[in-house]
């Protein structure tokens, strides 16, 4: 099997694909790349995303045919794709960090700051918080409910179909902490950054 | 609900722990790519490296440690010490740093905050504050805590704030080194004035400074000594602070 991490020089990826090598050993072929005849004959996509909503969708569409790539991957041969943080908040319609920017659309909805009550929150939402498992997904297959996972993120993604909603977790309000739609996962939280329990997410992402 | 971090540090010295923990059974207790596994296998929900490399020729050992770990270690991992340019943040990064905290070279130049966090994200650049009680308020010393700057710790810490730092690490150096407890007054006061996490630092020697450390606003409190001695474990730490009713993750 291989599995591809998007490379479209959009943040700091190193840990995911350490994360990813850990997981994978040599049962599994791990390749980051932006060539986009691997990502279309590979198995499974991650697409990790750090920075703001904007600067990741100008790194996508910096690649000529990425997105279209991405689209024929994940609508026309339903296949998995894993995003990570503003890789799950490309997901949505649009993103309202910096301006107004467009995003994929292939989950409806929205990304948009998250309400720190006046000063009673702060933001960025950094450190471990627990996830509240709302609907059982493949990705959280042996996970304990209200585990720790780490999070580092201003902005929250609300879809319109809340049955999308896979977790949630408890920050100024209950955010939608990873999502699951047919082959579409995501997690705003860094499960290469989760220590063992992020790890086993990302064993069961890979074991799909 | 978010839990405040405990975040042991490493000093590290030409690709060396050179204050770390005194185990017997440590194969070697130099490594920091082992000590820092300790910590992240110990419940650290961070690790800090602080690189205390003077010469400039062994400079480069830091990108060695920070490739080596973030392969054994997947909790977060913050690098500081020396981080100068743009180019420095992009290499740490890149060797698998998560965050990089930069102290110099923001007051030197704010515009390398400005630029860094536009282009890596707020998320990975950290801000650390030096500061010493003078008069009635507190100055920020560069370069280790040698120069003297004339600047207002908390005017800085705000102006940091607008340029996109996504964290503070506040250092008092009146208290380093002292284990008597964190500067209280000045974390609460910075953590008041900014709406970013502010990471304490400085003074640790019980477990009270620790629970003292997060009352203050602090979201979380780093320490060096009190581990790195072995006089408590990270998960001690942990179990003293949520006995304290202060939630942390175990």
């Amino acid at each position: 099997m291989r599995v591809t991490i998007v490379d479209y020089k959009s943040g700091n990826i190193s840990s995911v694909i350490n994360s990813f090598n850990e997981v994978a050993r040599d049962k599994v072929n791990i390749e980051v790349t932006s060539d986009l005849n691997k990502i279309k004959s590979s198995d499974k996509v991650v697409l990790p995303g750090q920075g703001s909503f904007k600067g990741c969708i100008d790194g996508l569409n910096s690649i000529n045919g990425l997105i279209d790539t991405l689209n024929e991957f994940v609508l026309d041969n339903k296949k998995p794709l894993l995003g990570i943080c503003v890789g799950l908040q490309m997901f949505a319609d649009v993103g309202y960090e910096e301006v107004e920017t467009k995003g994929l659309g292939w989950i409806s909805g929205k990304v948009s700051k998250i309400d720190n009550q006046n000063g009673k929150y702060k933001l960025p939402h950094i450190g471990w918080n627990q996830v509240n498992i709302i609907k059982e997904s493949k990705i959280f297959k042996n996970i304990e409910n209200n585990s720790h996972m780490y999070f580092v993120h201003s902005y929250e993604f609300v879809p319109k179909d809340k049955t999308v909603t896979a977790a949630t977790t408890d920050y100024s309000s209950n955010i939608v902490c990873a999502v699951e739609k047919e082959n579409i996962f995501g997690t705003q939280f860094h499960p290469e950054k989760s220590d063992k329990t992020g790890l086993k997410i990302i064993n069961n992402f890979i074991s799909i | 609900m978010l839990k405040n971090r405990i975040i042991p540090c490493l000093d590290v010295k030409n690709g060396r722990v050179v204050k770390g923990i005194n185990f017997v059974d440590l194969q070697d207790a130099g490594d920091p790519v082992e000590q820092a596994k300790i910590y992240s296998d110990g419940g650290a929900d961070e690790i800090c490296f602080l690189d205390i490399t003077a010469s400039n020729e062994n400079r480069d050992t830091i990108y060695e440690v920070v490739e080596k770990t973030s392969k054994k270690c997947f909790v977060p991992l913050t690098v500081g010490g020396g981080v100068r340019s743009i180019d420095d943040i992009n290499k740490l990064l890149n060797c698998g740093a998560d965050k990089v905290s930069i102290n110099t070279a923001a007051v030197q130049n704010s515009k390398v905050i400005e630029d860094s966090s536009r282009k890596f994200g707020s998320q990975c650049i950290v801000v650390a504050i030096d500061a010493k009680r003078k008069d009635d308020g507190w100055e920020i010393f560069t370069h280790g805590g040698r120069n003297p700057t004339g600047i207002n710790a908390i005017e800085f810490a705000s102006k940091m704030e607008n340029c996109g730092a996504g964290e503070l690490l506040v250092t008092s150096m009146d208290k380093d080194g002292t284990q008597s407890g964190y500067d209280i007054e000045l974390m609460q006061k910075i953590s008041s004035i900014v709406n970013i996490p502010v990471i304490a630092s400085g003074g640790v020697g019980t477990l009270d400074h620790l629970v003292d450390g997060i009352k203050s606003g602090a979201s979380a409190v780093l320490a060096a000594s009190i581990f790195h001695y072995g006089t408590y474990s990270v998960n001690e730490a942990k179990q003293y602070l949520a006995s304290k009713d202060i939630p942390v993750r175990i």
